[in-house]
């Protein structure tokens, strides 16, 4: 069953198309990979997912709802969390702190959102840092920490704009194995990401974008052996 | 220790009318817990929500203003003023919040800055109902004495106090801070950062509101150019907050002990004493150079200060 469905959204800044007539859809427990060239219009979907931008043309359905023109708040209420490339944490705050207010989502009291989110610091092997205050955490906390705040509103799909840029290999290994767990506990995932080793091999399914549009789409082998794709961008990426 | 201090600090301010200070010891402990009402109201939104207002004379004029008209127009006792100015401080809030609250940062600033100054013109030209620049006097005072509005003052200090603390360590509490934090983030954490901005808003201006009814009914004068000042009410609330420590639960205290205290203090330099506003922004100046999260926030940096002083 399709959970989110992507149905021939358009975005304009301007007179720049960043996403024309692009149609996708995503399964349910499924991990679809969002790859593409820079400026592909990757991240551009994402906000258009999650409620930053209104599509200029086409929606967007969550569960056989329709989310586009929604604000982002309502639509991680409705259980779409996301990660930024740009990591944002709510940096005087502790790496607990920030957890528990996103865990504040769906409980009342303190005492319950500091249960989800010391569980969820535990889930993303961040505990033993909880009391740090996260402007002094390294990037690859800082991204895990921002894995755990989508985690922590206890999202049914979780939006992830590349979660490994700039990580160490042991770093690396830790954050695929999080995401297979996040993936075992039955959240769809759609993830954004430049590794395409990780990318091959923990997605389902990929979407290629290239100047914002739709390229390819199918099995990490399809698109491994497609040549549009290796021509666009695998093949780019080796000449270079 | 720490739970039992807000109790042992309301208990000794409590005893000391008891020890017979003079009039004028009095009028000064009345205007610094007065200034940290203010101050923990400006706090729980500039300090803990992060929307700096350089408008709070608004909520305080408006406060004021509903005790001076009730008494003026209706012949009530000004001191309804204070449970009524709730009621009426949250309209203008909810209002200024609509057309303040979508501008971030420096805008939000001007355009609350904007809003008092617009509300003071109104004050001064809507003579019907608020007498212009005669203002409006209170000709029966209530008490001879300075007790019972000390006693009054401190009770509204002590209610804003658990307040803002209940709110702090509450649900909105957190999401004031994800919201000063970072807007966006909390947006996308499923934060409705508009209707919390305007809660926080809200709760700032009803407590600096009542603040200002309460002036009417002490200082038994007001005009718009009192108690709508944009250097006298506005910018010295953030001054109290600022120096005593921005997101503290006791900054906006020691932040109004040291400015009504600076401000009594240079009035009596003679010639210089016109100039306390120059003072005010040097020492702004300072604290923002050295201590920039106020002398309660910083409170760890002045003891390793004082501290190597002591050794060397």
């Amino acid at each position: 069953m399709a959970m989110l469905e992507v149905k021939g959204v358009s975005r304009f800044f301007g007179g720049l198309a960043a996403l024309t007539d692009v149609t996708f859809d995503v399964q349910k427990g499924d991990i679809l990979g969002l790859i593409g060239p820079n400026g592909a219009g990757k991240t551009t979907m994402f906000n258009v997912v999650n409620g930053f931008y209104s599509p200029s043309l086409g929606e967007v359905y969550f569960n056989q709802k329709k989310i586009s023109g929604l604000k982002p708040h309502q639509i991680c209420k409705m259980g779409i969390a996301r990660t930024f490339q740009v990591v944002k944490p709510l940096q005087r705050m502790s790496v607990l702190d920030n957890v528990i207010a996103s865990a504040f989502l769906r409980v009342k009291s303190r005492a319950q959102a500091e249960e989800i989110a010391i569980e969820t610091i535990k889930f993303t092997g961040l505990y033993d840092d909880r009391e740090v205050i996260s402007k002094g955490l390294p990037l690859g906390k800082r991204k895990k920490l921002e894995i755990a705040r989508a985690l922590a509103t206890q999202p049914e799909m979780i939006l992830l704009d590349e979660s490994f840029a700039g990580l160490n290999p042991s770093e690396l290994d830790d954050s695929i194995g999080i995401i297979r767990r996040i993936k075992e506990r039955g959240i769809t995932i759609m993830i954004i990401e430049h590794h395409m080793k990780v990318i091959m091999a923990i997605s389902d399914r990929i979407v290629v974008l290239s100047y914002g549009q739709k390229l390819a789409e199918g099995t990490p082998r399809e698109i491994g052996n497609n040549p549009l794709v290796v021509e666009a961008y695998l093949g780019e990426a080796e000449s270079a | 220790m720490k739970k039992t201090l807000p109790l042992i600090i309301a208990g000794l301010l409590a005893v000391l009318p008891l020890i017979g200070l003079s009039s004028y010891w009095m009028h000064i402990l009345i205007l610094v817990i007065m200034w940290s009402v203010i101050g923990m109201a400006w706090n729980l939104l500039g300090g803990y929500c992060g929307q700096v207002s350089f408008g709070h004379a608004a909520f305080f004029g408006v406060g004021a203003y509903t005790a001076g008209i009730l008494y003026n127009k209706l012949g009530i006792s000004a001191w309804w003023g204070l449970p009524l100015s709730i009621f009426i401080v949250t309209i203008f809030a909810l209002v200024i919040g609509y057309i303040c609250l979508r501008l971030k940062g420096p805008f939000f600033a001007l355009g609350t800055l904007a809003m008092g100054v617009i509300l003071r013109v109104m004050a001064e030209n809507l003579t019907t109902i608020t007498e212009g620049d005669l203002g409006i006097m209170i000709r029966e005072r209530t008490w001879i004495g300075k007790t019972w509005y000390f006693y009054i003052i401190l009770i509204l200090a002590a209610l804003a106090f658990f307040l803002v603390k209940k709110v702090i360590e509450s649900k909105l509490g957190y999401y004031f801070v994800a919201i000063r934090e970072d807007q966006d983030a909390a947006e996308s954490l499923g934060i409705n950062t508009t209707l919390y901005k305007t809660i926080a808003l809200s709760l700032s201006a009803v407590i600096t509101g009542l603040a200002g009814a309460f002036y009417t009914n002490y200082m038994g004068y007001i005009d718009p150019k009192i108690v709508f000042a944009l250097h006298d009410i506005s910018i010295v609330t953030i001054m109290v907050v600022m120096v005593g420590g921005v997101a503290t639960y006791w900054g906006p205290f020691v932040g109004a002990v040291i400015m009504v205290f600076l401000a009594e203090i240079i009035r009596t330099i003679p010639k210089l004493g016109a100039a306390h506003h120059t003072f005010f922004g040097i020492l702004l100046i300072v604290i923002i150079i050295f201590l920039p999260n106020g002398i309660v926030g910083d409170l760890p940096k002045l003891k390793k200060l004082f501290g190597i002083r002591r050794a060397s």
